[in-house]
């Protein structure tokens, strides 16, 4: 028998409810004041330095880190509900996002002291940015091509070559970029990368835009000439970056993020759809609503069992495989099933902006942190079948 | 899952490994197995586990039976387990002692029409009764003067017609012709017709999501057994590719269907387990259509035949999918019942879950 899937049934707890009537009257409020734009198509890929800032001073950002970094010693599940409700509300969290998700509990794991007391309260004050600087113009699902280098140098290492699809990169105040810093051996290719954390204004670092099929800027070209990283700014092991793919991995990739990311779609649906739909629309949201309702309930119970201290890899997978596939659809399929509606509604307007919004970003959902062909090997291992 | 409930869970898998092995009941000449395994479950009290000890049941949990449900769906045993206990658990709402032996439910369908007069006659008719012909009583919702009533029948009082589902299970039409019931009583507040399907849905998404976790167990191990072009056929990306889409249509199905389970075993009755068990209902079946079909992919020939178990599972699966409401009627009803609410209600109701 192969390996079970298990979903524990998890409902958050009450301090999660109460913390969420505070994050809906916060978000009430910046709504209110023109800070959350509901009606913007991009909301929730707009960088906003007063935003992130205030999220910061409300302690929803480091949420789950040691108080001495200036986080709050608060649990996974509190930070889940903060994701998502301001996932939801399409808010502004583009500068953040990246630092409290990922490379803060990279730095909190890997980073000397004197860099962790410097760096996670200023993502914690939401006044810092990362970018990730895995992919390159050889190097993308298959990270252990990557051949930008870190050569040895006195005090420190020299960076030479290119990441690229780095989001971000231009407006980040530091990337985690992994770089080459010994040949592959015969024995295992995935040897010779080393984690390091680079100060973006770091000299002989240029970030070169590259516009996304939405007329956004994004993506970058991050070309380092000589850029010189400090020792202290190596994370973890040199040469062993592989090891230390870690369980982080699994909230990473079952976060309320991996199914929402189109979400005002469905909303702005239901509004054209009216209070009275016909069959095919009633029959046609009725679904779509009960995907998501199971996405979030696997997303949920994967959340509860790694605070559960379980290690869900495989289920973590899955919910990214099969939530990013949703959200990604999500649009075409509201667009068949809006196909019918009054086109002189008031309702149709914001629904044609934020469809098209949402038409032109699906093809990266299952693409940006791992693509489905990826995380299907990752699932098939998971199976035991490699 | 609580100790008690794995305990149970347990006894049941037991039962079920003992007398319903798949490999066995799909050689077995005829159905002589049934009876072994029905007479276990009845003496273990699996069968009346939503009865309580007042009336004639084993007084489990709610919880409890769901787990058993489950199993039974792992094992696709063509034994009316899950209606004995849907029709056990109706009765008990109604303060009806359940009789010994196998029972059914009457209507899953939404289409039904049962009436019932104040001297518990009984007229209408019920169509795709699960196995309508093998159980000693059935167990009724029927509209009466007042509200819904809950009435018990013996099955010798009606005339069902022959019929079968796609896995051969008996599935009838009864016509309550004028049948008096030798029990019936007032269904109490809130127990009506649509609480009824939405629970008959739980039980099924239960079984379906049983029965996919045997499919990807199965498939996965064909694929690493079988071997095509000098490798066993797990080793092709495509191969792999399409078992973790089986994977995560099987999950899928495991977390709707335990979501619904756990929502109504906590009493919860309101919007919050309409979008529970309609959901479940609707996204299992889906998983049921896709997973079935990527079995029978991966299985290739062999799985297509009378030989192999693979269609023990997915004949039921396609089957379960239309009892207590298909899919696409109970996306119409959660459907309108997000657009009536409006598209401001729609998130504070998901992560109300």
């Amino acid at each position: 028998m192969t390996a079970a899937i298990q979903f524990d049934q998890l409902r958050l707890p009450p301090e999660c409810e109460k913390l969420r009537a505070e994050v809906r009257a916060f978000i009430a409020e910046e709504t209110e004041a023109g800070i959350i734009k509901p009606s913007g198509a991009t909301g929730g890929d707009s960088f906003s330095r007063e935003f992130s800032r205030k999220v910061g001073a409300k302690g929803w950002l480091g949420m789950t880190w040691p108080k001495k970094y200036g986080g709050h010693e608060r649990t996974f599940l509190e930070r889940y509900v903060v994701t998502e409700e301001l996932r939801v509300a399409n808010a502004p969290t583009r500068l953040h996002f990246v630092a409290d998700r990922q490379s803060g509990p990279i730095l909190l794991k890997y980073a000397p002291e004197h860099i962790k007391m410097k760096v996670l309260p200023a993502i914690c004050r939401g006044e810092c940015c990362f970018a990730i600087g895995m992919s390159e113009p050889n190097s993308g699902s298959d990270l252990f091509a990557a051949r930008t280098r870190a050569t040895k140098a006195d005090g420190g290492w020299l960076i030479n070559g290119t990441k690229i699809w780095t989001s971000n990169a231009h407006q980040a105040d530091y990337m985690i970029g992994l770089f080459r810093t010994s040949a592959p051996t015969k024995e295992n290719r995935r040897h010779g990368l080393t984690q390091f954390l680079v100060d973006m204004k770091t000299k002989g670092i240029t970030c070169n835009p590259v516009y996304q099929i939405t007329g956004h800027h994004d993506f970058n070209e991050v070309v380092f000439e000589n850029a010189f990283v400090p020792d202290d700014h190596v994370l973890g092991e040199i040469d062993g970056a592989w090891k230390q793919a870690t369980s982080e991995l699994a909230y990473e990739r079952s976060g309320p993020e991996r199914f929402l990311e189109t979400y005002y779609v469905l909303e702005e649906l239901v509004r054209v759809l009216g209070p009275d739909p016909d069959v095919r629309g009633a029959e046609g949201l009725g679904r779509l609503v009960a995907q998501l309702h199971t996405l979030r309930r696997m997303s949920v119970s994967v959340a509860g069992m790694l605070h559960a201290g379980k290690e869900p890899v495989l289920e973590a997978a899955i919910v990214k495989d099969v939530g990013t596939i949703w959200e990604q659809r999500l649009p075409h399929r509201a667009r068949e099933l809006a196909a019918f509606s009054e086109p002189e509604a008031t309702n149709q307007v914001p629904f044609d902006k934020k469809l098209a919004y949402a038409t032109t970003i699906a093809p990266k959902l299952t693409i940006q942190g791992g693509t489905t062909e990826v995380l299907r090997g990752i699932i098939a291992r998971g199976l035991g079948l490699r | 899952m609580s100790e008690t409930s794995a305990i149970v869970a347990e006894t049941a898998a037991r039962i079920f490994e003992d007398l319903a092995d798949p490999q066995t009941v799909n050689q077995a000449k005829d159905e002589g197995w049934q009876a072994p395994l029905w007479n276990s479950l009845e003496e273990s009290g699996l069968t009346l586990a939503w009865v309580p000890d007042a009336l004639g049941g084993a007084g489990a949990s709610l919880a409890d039976g769901f787990e058993v449900v489950k199993v039974a769906g792992r094992f696709a045993a063509a034994v009316p387990l899950a209606e004995t206990l849907l029709a056990g658990w109706l009765l008990s709402e109604a303060g009806i002692s359940s009789p010994a032996g196998a029972m059914t439910i009457a209507p899953s369908r939404w289409s039904d029409d049962l009436k019932i007069d104040a001297a518990g006659v009984l007229t209408g008719k019920a169509r795709n009764v699960p196995f309508g012909t093998r159980a000693g009583h059935i167990a009724a919702l029927a509209d009466g003067p007042s509200g819904p009533v809950v009435a018990l029948v013996k099955l010798g009082d009606v005339r069902p017609t022959e019929g079968r589902n796609l896995a051969g299970d008996a599935s009838v039409e009864i016509a309550f012709d004028k049948v008096k019931a030798i029990a019936h009583s007032a269904a109490p507040v809130g127990l009506d017709r649509q609480r009824l399907m939405l629970l008959g849905a739980t039980v099924r998404a239960n079984q379906m999501a049983g029965a996919l976790e045997t499919v990807l167990a199965i498939t996965t191990r064909y694929a690493g057994e079988r071997v095509a072009f000098e490798k066993p056929i797990s080793k092709f990306q495509a191969v792999q590719h399409n078992l973790a889409r089986l994977a995560g249509e099987t999950a899928a199905a495991v977390a709707a269907a335990g979501s619904v389970a756990d929502t109504f075993a906590n009493g919860i009755t309101d919007d919050r387990f309409f979008l529970e068990a309609a959901g479940a209902k609707i996204r299992v079946s889906e998983a049921a259509t896709e997973g079935a079909s990527i079995g029978h992919q991966v299985h290739g020939a062999i799985g297509f035949t009378k030989e192999h178990i693979l269609h023990r599972f997915t004949l039921r699966l396609w089957s379960w999918r239309d009892d207590f409401g298909n899919e696409s009627d109970w996306a119409v009803r959660l459907g309108r019942m997000i657009a009536a609410k409006g598209a401001e209600e729609l998130w504070p109701l998901v992560a109300s879950r």
